[in-house]
């Protein structure tokens, strides 16, 4: 919180406690941040997505962060079982989800045990005091109750039991007893709903339409909710209510919250529709990019095909044939997915067919951490290929920003005949942000242009014939009258497209496949520089970090210090501008979720000295982090 | 040529040197493909062929249609994309043995079962070709190869009874030397709706030659092979008096017709449409040295294809909200709006 009210300190105890916080008028503060943590059965992810969407309704600019087990159902109340939504929002442009809580609702003993490291000294934190049983704690491995020591002194411990306050809400409603403890979570929703001063009318909304078919369910957590506000507000249990004004710099516009993938999946079905393609998405489930199938599978409407393959292999070859045959080929997973796909892939390079690959990377290598974020495929998607195999890669850098770069990707697809790789994340995936509405006339033309019988008369077909400009060879659709020609995996004559072992066709076509892909670096825009084109310290950013970097470096301008930052949509190839840009500072920091492969590819091609800063614990760089570095560069610097 | 004029198995060809070896029974093969396309009147520009690694799998680029020749055993699903993106194509997959059931096995049982109208030639040679020469997973148990020096340990796949386990939907075997009746059962396979697996048995002259000499010489073709004819008893022989009879556990016998009064009512009239799938099973199961080898067609019947089924739902999703603007869908949800 940057207010400049500390929060006090104190153990507030619901039973009893008065009523001053009802009459007090509600503190302003320009920005909050909140973490919902809880077992993967308590419904976490759901409460923090209603958080959110009422957030987002009342205009704030916000960003969130999902958080959870790659277990279904881990064992109840034991560490590994954690889920946690961590949401901030504000009144001005924010760009991470917040490194420190401001306030922590731990669900049971587990939640408190994993996060509350986290929570910043004097914070909020609500704990359902009923799950803090001696079998409940021997599960979270704590030695004595946290609730009846000195362990939580620093915080602002609510206890509150959710248990029985929702039981006795529900005395009445014709639910059994496992089903009324479901609504504990909206209890506790209605409780925060108070204390940030949320409209409860959104989530109650929201929860007729999802019980639709169960009004006692839906009734009974509606009633959750209202008797967690009310319970906050009659029995002062906060003391005090915060409000965080709607974000004024939003520029006019429509906006919507959208996660990483939604936005993903709209950019692609945004640009087939704008080249007039069908879309066909070959796909395998995989976390974190199961959700981009789901989506596009309810899109058919709009020309969208889906085919939930038997295996990856199948799910990228699916897409292969539909790009064949005159369709946008697109297939999603996973880094160990991508593993997979390599071959395949190697065979759309070849064959110059357009395919989109989104990989929505997470924690490698092998099955590593499914569900914790990573930036680690960026090698893989460059060169995880056998022989000379070069393929443009593209990524997002926010939630909203994936809609974007899945236009982009599509867009190089089809101009170039190219597969591309989208590199998205799962922090951006499932994180989501406020997103202004592009209009549909606003978005770039991508045009398309099947070969047609007579573009050569009385020539024979050649496939391999190639567009000066962008190298790109001529796609003719299966079907159309005296175009038959065959492709496939093999060397080729350039032009004709017939086999060819020679050894000088070989060496040209190699170069010509760079070439193409290289070419593209040609028609970018120039790089947007979030600051100066010159001074001390530059930070290099691809991919999720630039909600973090972007921070730290405007900290840093705030201070005066000559920092700048830029963020790279095309991976490969590298803008033409970018080797200017890196020589016009004195130190370059590469800031990655891996072990520095960018900055690998950076040194290399421009022997630069650029830094990298790493790191690979499955989640998003802190503000603090990075602060750090900048400092120690600048003092290189100096 | 013009549209009107019929095309002649000639006009199917391509100006492609054919590379197989001499003597190969591929060369078989593409000859009576190219007949069957021309008699059936297919349009080169509608057909589709593709193919994934092995020497079957040069196929596309002999014939003068659309083609791909894709990767080691991803022909299916490479065709499967094609198809289902656009079901107006007639797609054809060439295949092997290697191809289609070892590095591709995966993708067959999938796409058998999901039924995508897709024509599939498998020809199976029992043996690695394109690599020189070891055993592939339908060579006999004990099989003396390159990599097998001692004999092979693994138990080889019966193609036919592994497409009835996957619940296809055609399921045919014919021969490379047996130009007439390839070409039938290729005539077949393009009439069906749905996948249609045809296996040809196929002479590699080079690395297992006459591994089914033993059946298609000239001299004992008539007692070894069975010919499957829809309504028609299973018999077989010169003077075609042997015929198969199930005995009462369901397992296969030879009988006489004529020998203890044995007559063509007590053997098997062979239903390709039956639904129980013992006995097409117990047909392909039969061991091929006490036996004779069947061939025709083993299974058919109808079920709505794969491509059929997605076609339904992308036109139901239209009729449903199909005027939604790409302004619209990018609008869905719940907005705010943020005012000048």
């Amino acid at each position: 919180m940057t207010s400049t009210d500390q929060p006090k300190r104190g153990d507030a105890t619901p039973a009893g406690g008065n009523a001053a916080g009802g009459g007090r008028s509600p503190q302003e503060v320009d920005q909050v941040v909140i973490r919902f943590a809880g077992d993967s059965g308590d419904g976490m992810q759901l409460t923090g997505s209603q958080f959110t969407r009422t957030t987002a309704l009342m205009g704030n600019d916000l960003a969130t962060f999902p958080d959870f087990p790659a277990e279904i159902r881990a064992p109840a109340g034991t560490l590994p079982g954690v889920s946690a939504f961590q949401l901030r929002f504000s009144s001005f442009d924010i760009h991470t989800p917040g490194d420190v809580p401001d306030a922590l609702v731990a669900m049971n003993p587990a939640a408190l045990k994993v996060h509350i490291g986290e929570l910043k000294k004097g914070g909020i934190l609500i704990v359902d005091q009923g799950k803090f049983r001696p079998n409940d704690l021997k599960k979270a491995h704590w030695e004595s109750n946290p609730l009846e020591d000195e362990t939580l002194a620093d915080y602002r411990l609510i206890k509150v039991d959710l248990q029985k306050l929702t039981r006795e809400t529900l005395a009445d409603a014709p639910l059994d007893t496992r089903g009324k403890d479901r609504c504990k979570n909206m209890f506790a929703l209605g409780m925060l709903y108070w204390l940030y001063q949320r409209d409860p009318d959104p989530s109650e909304q929201f929860l007729d339409a999802k019980f639709k078919s169960k009004p006692d369910i839906a009734e009974a957590n509606k009633k959750a909710l209202r008797a967690g506000y009310n319970y906050a507000d009659i029995t002062g249990v906060f003391q005090v209510a915060y409000r965080v004004k709607a974000a004024t710099f939003m520029p006019p516009g429509t906006y919507r919250n959208i996660m990483g993938n939604q936005a993903l999946c709209l950019g692609l079905v945004a640009a087939a529709r704008k080249a007039g393609l069908r879309t066909f998405l070959g796909s395998y489930p995989i976390t974190p990019a199961s959700d981009v199938l789901h989506q596009l599978s309810t899109y058919k409407h709009h020309d969208v095909v889906t085919f939930q393959a038997e295996d990856e292999i199948a799910a990228v070859c699916a897409a292969i044939g539909a790009s064949y045959s005159g369709s946008l080929g697109v297939t999603s997973t996973s880094g160990p997915g991508m593993a997979l796909k390599s071959e395949a892939i190697g065979l759309a390079v070849m064959a110059e067919l357009p395919l989109v690959i989104i990989d929505v990377q997470r924690a490698g290598p092998s099955t590593g951490m499914p569900t914790k974020t990573e930036q680690a495929d960026l090698l893989q998607a460059m060169f995880g290929r056998n022989g000379e195999c070069p393929l443009p890669i593209v990524t997002g850098s926010t939630p909203a920003d994936c809609f974007d770069a899945a236009y982009e990707a599509v867009r190089l697809a089809v101009t170039y005949m190219t597969p591309v790789v989208l590199l998205s994340d799962g922090y951006l995936a499932n994180g989501s942000e406020p997103w202004r509405l592009p209009k549909a006339a606003d978005l770039p033309p991508i045009s398309v242009r099947f070969a047609q019988p007579d573009d050569h008369p009385g020539e024979k077909f050649q496939p391999y014939r190639r567009d000066p400009k962008t190298l790109a060879r001529p796609w003719a659709r299966p079907g159309t009258p005296g175009l038959m020609h065959r492709i496939g995996g093999l060397e080729k004559r350039d032009g004709t497209g017939n086999i060819d072992y020679d050894p000088d066709n070989h060496e040209h076509m190699v170069h010509t496949r760079a070439a193409k892909v290289a070419g593209i670096a040609n028609e970018l825009a120039p790089l947007e520089v979030l600051g100066e084109r010159q001074g001390d310290v530059l930070l290099v950013g691809w991919g999720s970090t630039r909600g973090a970097i972007t921070g730290a470096v405007l900290r840093q301008q705030a201070q005066g210090r000559a920092v700048s930052a830029c963020f790279l949509r095309h991976l490969n190839p590298l803008p033409n501008d970018l080797e200017t840009l890196l020589r016009s500072f004195r130190k370059v920091l590469i800031p990655e979720m891996n072990l520095g492969q960018l900055a690998m590819l950076i040194r290399a091609r421009y022997l630069v000295d650029a830094e990298p800063v790493t790191k690979v614990q499955g989640r998003p760089f802190t503000g603090e982090e990075l602060d750090a570095k900048i400092q120690s560069a600048l003092e290189s610097c100096a | 040529m013009t549209a009107t004029e019929p095309l002649q198995a000639k006009d199917f060809k391509t100006d492609q040197e054919v590379r197989w070896c001499p003597g190969c029974g591929d060369y078989g093969i593409l000859s009576s493909v190219q007949k069957a396309f021309a008699a059936l009147g297919k349009r080169p520009d509608q057909t589709a062929i593709i193919s994934g690694i092995g020497c079957s799998s040069r196929f596309p680029y002999y014939m003068d249609t659309y083609g791909f020749h894709t990767i080691h055993g991803r022909a299916l699903s490479v065709a499967t994309g094609v198809k289902v993106a656009n079901p107006e194509l007639d797609v054809w997959v060439i295949t092997g043995d290697g191809d289609a059931l070892s590095i591709g096995g995966n993708h067959f049982i999938h796409t058998l079962r999901r039924n995508v109208g897709i024509k599939v030639l498998l020809f199976n040679n029992r043996i690695y070709g394109l690599t020189k020469g070891q055993y592939s997973p339908t060579s006999e148990r004990g099989k003396k190869t390159k990599s097998t020096p001692m004999g092979s340990v693994d138990n080889p796949f019966r193609p036919i009874s592994l497409a009835l386990g996957a619940r296809a939907t055609f399921v045919a075997r014919s021969i490379d030397v047996f130009g007439a009746h390839l070409e039938a059962m290729i005539r077949a396979a393009s009439a069906h709706e749905g996948t249609a697996f045809v296996e040809i048995y196929q002479n590699c002259n080079i690395f297992n030659d006459g591994a089914f000499k033993s059946f298609t010489d000239k001299p004992v073709r008539d007692e070894r092979v069975l010919q499957l004819e829809q309504d028609k008893p299973l018999v077989f022989g010169k003077d075609r008096n042997q015929a198969i009879r199930l005995d009462g556990d369901l397992r296969p016998e030879i009988v006489t017709l004529g020998e203890g009064g044995v007559t063509e009512a007590d053997v098997l009239s062979w239903d390709e449409a039956a639904e129980n799938l013992a006995l097409p099973l117990a047909l392909s199961e039969m061991p091929e040295d006490t036996f004779p080898v069947p061939i025709g067609i083993f299974h058919r019947r109808g079920r709505a294809t794969f491509e059929s089924g997605v076609q339904e739902q992308l036109q139901a999703a239209r009729q449903g909200r199909g005027d939604e603007s790409l302004d619209a869908l990018l609008q869905r949800g719940e907005t705010w709006v943020v005012g000048d």
